[in-house]
């Protein structure tokens, strides 16, 4: 009510009061906010004279433009896309529906409240539409108005479409382009971050949360990205840094470039922050709508299970000799992913990190699976720390979204050596471990080759509530390879390439495994995809809940 | 282990009994007459068919399973060696009154001799090993320089090919056609000539597509030439199957190049004309039965054609070797009047160790029109995923007019496509078919990847349209479409022509079977991304396309340009193999031309080649490294 008579007061004319009330029904937050939004339209009106439906056009067409034609012409000019452009391109054709297009930030210092300073929607346009038909909630940060930075309006805007994308059950994609806080508003933008850092956490495991970097993305601003389920980046025009490569010259002395510091190449293949680059905007936005067709749209839903073209019951004779008989002999583990899963469709995530071991998304039947699998191709496929880092994370957003992992499994064990162990390889692996443990999605594990030692209990086996576990006639489950256990069981002792060969007969087969139950049963190559989309079926009606807990206590 | 390992070979499961002759480096298998003589006695086995290359042509080989009793289903060892040797058959063809080739009769010891008796003959010469076959070994020369690097090279693959370095010189005949005579004798002095195969179109001296019978033969050269074909077997006492290379030139004079005592691999081609399954007379003449045939009894049936499908690149050289995995292989076995001789199937390895073949695709018609349509629709139906293969190549020939018409001869390649082959050539028709198709191609993924089954929390709202503006691109040229759909039936609009697509439009298919403006069509999809790449093979050539909806392609103008690497800096090997010789060292000048290294692959020495004058920066391979295609070998400044 202390709005009312505020207006009232100061513009005295109806007409104005019924023009304020419409601008106030848009904004969430009473107060400051309110008051500083009366006053400025206020100002508008004193000086422009035009009707109220002529300065709704007018505010909008300012909105739609950004920070106008010369910023949005540098924009281009640097091979990037206008937010809009952006969104036009990620979302179906006329399903944008945006909010908040008469924001303003609040800024009254540094003139910032001056006319010109003042752009409506401020710099990110948020709102809902549709992907492929299906309902996602959109922020896409805008670079032409003061570089994209993150003003409180600006975060509240955020903030808005992520707390109903929480109520309704939507997914969350971010499209970011921000040079960082605005620092003219000080600690406002501060707190706006902390607001979206929050709403970040909370929406973890509750709607799937997509983040593509499509620009500078620097300081505290990372941390939002680093806590959604996906980063994607864009080749060349995109970083993530916490500091600059000035101030890092200042600190510490080293020379580095932005893409060397924090390029998608770097995030890539080096630190493992983000989980794939694209070429460009186009690409990556496009490429963004082929993933979302594999996400469900929230924790309360069911994978997704599109119209599927490839039968279910093909067979895929080329596995029949995909593994090699020399157990040194590497093969590629995505030729059997390509082999199974429907239309040879895999979306990889991390190609290029942690080589070692392969995730990814990709259907059976239609239905959208996990793929864990480990790669003998690289470094024989063994599990270190960042590829038990890059699995566990993998397993634990599938099992918080319903998405039934499918694991392949041909694993030598865990790398030795002291940069393993001092890098705490324990503690480490034990993540994959426990995601593997406490996920009561449908598990599927077929065992190619290699499963020893503890990595062979890691990898989605019986014991840690695997439901189908199958092994190929190539499978070979063991402590360790023939050669390192007949070492040490007949240490000294004569006659060892004996004992290796018997070693051999024993253990480097399926049948240990199978007579125990430990495997379900042993499968022709072949027939893989028609197992597994089988069980799948069955499994789709599968229940299974954890003990009751505030939350787990994963080993970070 | 070995049994199980082996069992993944389809030569293998065919066989009611397999017995491993060792790893796969041929020298340690298939030529390791110990091992084989070891499986013969293992088995118990009465005779030995050796197939074609390998020991086919081996007399020691012969002798040895003469030695213990055991048939060897082929000629005998005195015409074996008679024949396997070049100069030695030259002399007893002569005698048999078969017209040869003029040329030096003897060996060639060194390069400067080389030179000596190529002056004498006179340019151009061929150089070829004496105990080769099959174009390996074997060099044309223009000029003296050309002949020292020929005998260098020839010598060194009929030594790592044969076995034997040794070298023989001839006139080489312009513009000749490549027709061989197939010919069936008895131990009891019975031969008969089996008629003609036209084995012109080659490259690199090996064959590519061949046919039954030759368009350019009248009745009479074909008789001359069969019965001098016989008259050879029998001068050499001749058994079994083999076959009697003529070169033939324009006049229709022709010359005896060499006698192939061995199943060839294009024998299919004469099984379908004839009708005689010659494996089956070669067991049986192996048994000391007489020929049941008179040579009235030889007819031409219809007409044969057989392309030699190979893993290798022909946009390089007509065909570089290239390897890996099939990922997916389908031969074209639905289609009547079809035969696929292969040892391979989906997931087999295409490996450096032997020959690249993947098959012999032939087909049959009653008219050679008929047979040459069976095959365009069978290679058009053939699946092959995972490696390069040289369908774009096949394609291409059969259907060139100089092909259809029969005027070919063994340089038809290089004069048909004096720069190299660069695919099919669209015509402006071809080129609206093909774009017409991805758009169609791109609204049927684009629709159903709207189609969400199951319970729904949160409803879907598709995008319903019947219109798509879209914008193709394809080599450069950008077009805009407008699509519009009714059932599985497009128009598609082009520069205001229409074309009528429909089709089942199976996205998880490899084949992609359609019909466009009434016609049929058979196009693959060979990849379908999300960023709206398509690539279509089209009348065998694949071409890249991208489909793109108006704005996208509206905005694309603001995408930065990728810049690519400078190639001309760089020597990067273009086909997997191993490197015999590194002719340069870092800081060596080299001149444009000028080699710099050797890779082996397939058996095929390759010279690589500075596409520069400069400084060599930094050289990434040895002697003996094996190297993928694509590896850095040599960097220049």
């Amino acid at each position: 009510m202390a709005t009312y008579t505020l207006m009232r007061s100061s513009l005295g004319l109806l007409h104005g009061l019924k023009c304020s009330f419409k601008s106030v029904g848009q904004i969430p937050y009473a107060g400051a906010l309110t008051r500083s939004k009366v006053l400025q339209n206020a100002r508008c009106y004193s000086v422009s004279h035009l009707s109220v439906q002529e300065r709704i056009e007018q505010k909008r067409k300012a909105a739609l433009t950004g920070g106008g034609q010369l910023r949005i012409a540098a924009q281009h000019k640097r091979g990037k896309l206008t937010a809009r452009e952006r969104l036009e391109l990620l979302l179906d054709p006329d399903s944008f529906v945006e909010y908040d297009m008469f924001v303003e930030h609040r800024c009254s210092d540094f003139g910032m409240e001056a006319d010109h300073n003042k752009y409506p929607g401020d710099s990110v346009v948020t709102g809902q539409g549709r992907i492929n038909g299906r309902l996602v909630y959109v922020f896409s940060q805008d670079f032409t108005v003061f570089g994209g930075s993150l003003s409180g309006a600006h975060a509240q805007k955020i903030c808005k479409i992520m707390d109903q994308a929480m109520m309704v059950g939507a997914p969350v994609i971010g499209l970011n382009d921000s040079g960082g806080a605005r620092i003219q508003e000080g600690v406002e933008s501060l707190a706006g971050y902390a607001d979206i850092f929050l709403r970040n956490v909370m929406a973890s495991g509750v709607v799937p949360q997509i983040s593509l970097i499509m620009g500078p993305c620097a300081g505290g601003a990372v941390y939002s990205p680093a806590l959604t389920d996906f980063t994607f980046m864009v080749k060349d025009t995109s970083y993530l840094f916490i500091t600059g490569p000035d101030v890092v010259k200042s600190v510490t002395n080293e020379d580095v470039t932005q893409e060397e510091l924090g390029g998608a190449k770097t995030h890539t293949t080096v630190s493992g922050v983000a989980h794939r680059a694209f070429e460009n905007d186009i690409d990556a936005l496009l490429n963004l709508r082929n993933f979302f067709n594999f996400l469900p749209l929230s924790n309360k839903d069911p994978a997704p299970v599109t119209e599927c073209h490839d039968p279910r019951d093909r067979l895929v004779p080329g596995l029949d000799t995909i593994v090699p008989f020399e157990s040194t002999k590497a093969y590629d583990m995505l030729d059997i992913v390509h082999g199974i899963v429907d239309e040879r469709e895999f979306f990889e995530i991390m190609p290029n990190y942690a080589k070692n071991i392969v995730v990814g998304f990709a259907r059976m039947n239609g239905r959208t699976v996990g793929i864990v699998g480990n790669q003998p191709k690289v470094a024989s496929g063994c599990l270190d720390i960042n590829s038990s880092v890059k699995g566990a994370r993998f397993v634990r957003f599938c099992d918080a979204f319903n998405i039934p992992i499918i694991t392949f499994v041909d694993v030598p064990g865990f790398l030795p050596g002291t940069a393993q162990e001092y890098g705490g390889i324990i503690r480490h692996g034990a993540k994959l471990l426990y995601a593997f443990a406490e996920a009561t999605v449908p598990k599927i594990t077929v065992i190619t080759r290699k499963a020893y030692g503890g990595a062979y209990d890691v990898m989605s086996s019986k014991h840690l509530r695997g439901d189908v576990n199958y092994a190929w006639p190539s499978a070979e489950v063991a402590v360790m390879g023939a050669k390192g256990a007949v070492q040490i069981i007949f240490r000294g002792k004569e006659n060892q390439a004996k004992a290796e060969a018997e070693y051999v007969e024993k253990f480097a087969n399926p049948f240990p495994a199978a007579v125990r139950g430990f495997v379900d049963d042993i499968i022709q190559p072949s027939t893989t995809r028609k197992r597994i989309c089988r069980d799948l079926e069955v499994l789709a009606s599968k229940k299974q809940t954890n003990p009751w807990k505030k939350h787990a206590n994963i080993p970070l | 282990h070995i049994r199980v390992t082996l069992c993944r070979h389809v030569h293998v499961k065919m066989a009611d009994e397999a017995v491993c002759v060792g790893p796969a480096p041929t020298s340690k298998s298939y030529l390791n007459m110990d091992a084989i003589m070891n499986a013969v006695k293992q088995t118990g086995a009465q005779a030995v068919h050796p197939g074609y290359g390998f020991l086919s042509e081996n007399k020691e080989f012969a002798k040895r399973l003469a030695a213990e009793g055991v048939t060897f289903i082929g000629p005998d060892t005195h015409a074996i060696q008679a024949m396997g040797d070049k100069i030695e058959s030259k002399l007893i063809a002569k005698a048999a009154k078969v017209n040869t080739i003029p040329g030096f009769d003897g060996v060639v010891k060194d390069a400067e001799e080389a030179v000596k008796i190529a002056g004498e003959i006179g340019y151009p010469v061929m150089i070829k090993a004496s105990a080769g076959g099959g174009g390996k070994g074997m060099r044309i020369s223009w000029n003296d320089e050309e002949t020292r690097e020929g005998f260098r090279f020839s010598s060194q693959e009929a030594a790592s090919s044969f076995g034997d370095d040794r070298l023989l010189i001839e006139k080489f005949i312009d513009n000749p056609r490549h027709i061989e005579i197939q010919v069936l004798a008895d131990k009891h002095g019975n031969a008969l000539w089996l008629n003609e195969r036209e084995c012109s179109i080659q490259r690199r001296n090996q064959k590519v597509v061949e046919e039954a019978p030759s368009t350019f033969l009248d009745p009479d050269t074909r008789r001359a030439m069969g019965e001098q074909a016989v008259s050879l077997a029998k001068a050499v006492k001749y058994s079994s199957a083999g076959t009697v290379e003529f070169l033939v030139d324009s006049q229709k004079n022709f010359y005896f190049l060499e006698m192939n005592t061995r199943l060839q691999v294009e024998h299919p081609i004469t099984e379908c004309i004839t009708g005689l399954d010659l494996v089956h007379q070669m067991i049986r003449i192996a048994k000391g039965y007489k020929l049941q045939q008179k040579q009235s009894d030889i007819p031409i049936n219809g007409w044969a054609i057989e392309s030699r499908v190979y893993a290798e690149d022909p946009y390089k050289s007509f065909g570089l070797p290239s390897i890996g995995r099939l990922s997916q292989y389908q031969e074209p076995l639905n289609l009547p009047n079809v035969r696929v001789d292969s040892g391979i199937q989906e997931g087999s390895d295409i490996s450096i160790y032997y020959d690249p073949m993947i098959s012999k695709l032939v087909t049959y018609g009653k008219t050679r029109e008929e047979a040459l349509k069976k095959m365009e629709e069978a290679l058009d139906n053939y699946v092959i995923r995972g490696v390069t293969h040289n369908i774009p190549l096949l394609r291409e020939i059969i259907v060139h007019p100089r092909f259809v018409s029969g005027d070919i001869s063994t340089k038809f390649l290089p004069e048909v496509y004096p720069d190299g082959f660069k695919g099919h050539m669209l015509t402006a028709g071809e080129r609206r078919e093909l774009l017409a198709t991805a758009a169609a191609l791109y609204v049927a993924a684009q629709l159903r990847s709207q189609k969400f089954l199951g319970d729904l929390r949160v409803s879907i709202v598709p995008a319903e349209s019947r219109q798509w503006e879209l914008c193709v691109e394809l080599d450069k040229g950008v077009h805009m479409l407008g699509v519009s759909r009714a059932g599985n039936n497009y128009t598609v609009e082009i520069d205001g022509e229409k074309v009528e697509v429909s089709g089942e439009w199976n996205l998880a298919s490899a084949l992609l079977p359609i019909t466009i403006n009434g016609k049929h069509r058979n196009l693959q999809c060979l990849l379908r991304t999300a960023a709206g790449e398509i690539t279509l093979q089209y009348l065998g050539t694949s071409f890249k396309l991208r489909v793109l909806s108006k704005l996208a392609a509206y905005l694309s103008k603001h995408m930065p340009e990728k810049i690519p690497e400078d190639t001309s800096s760089i020597l990067r090997s273009p086909m997997p193999g191993s490197v015999v010789a590194v002719s340069v060292k870092p800081g060596d000048n080299v001149a444009e031309g000028q080699e710099i290294c050797v890779i082996e692959a397939m058996k095929m020495q390759n010279s690589m080649t500075a596409a520069k004058t400069a400084k060599v920066k930094s050289v990434h391979c040895k002697a003996g490294d094996t190297v993928g295609e694509g590896d850095l070998l040599v960097e220049l400044e």
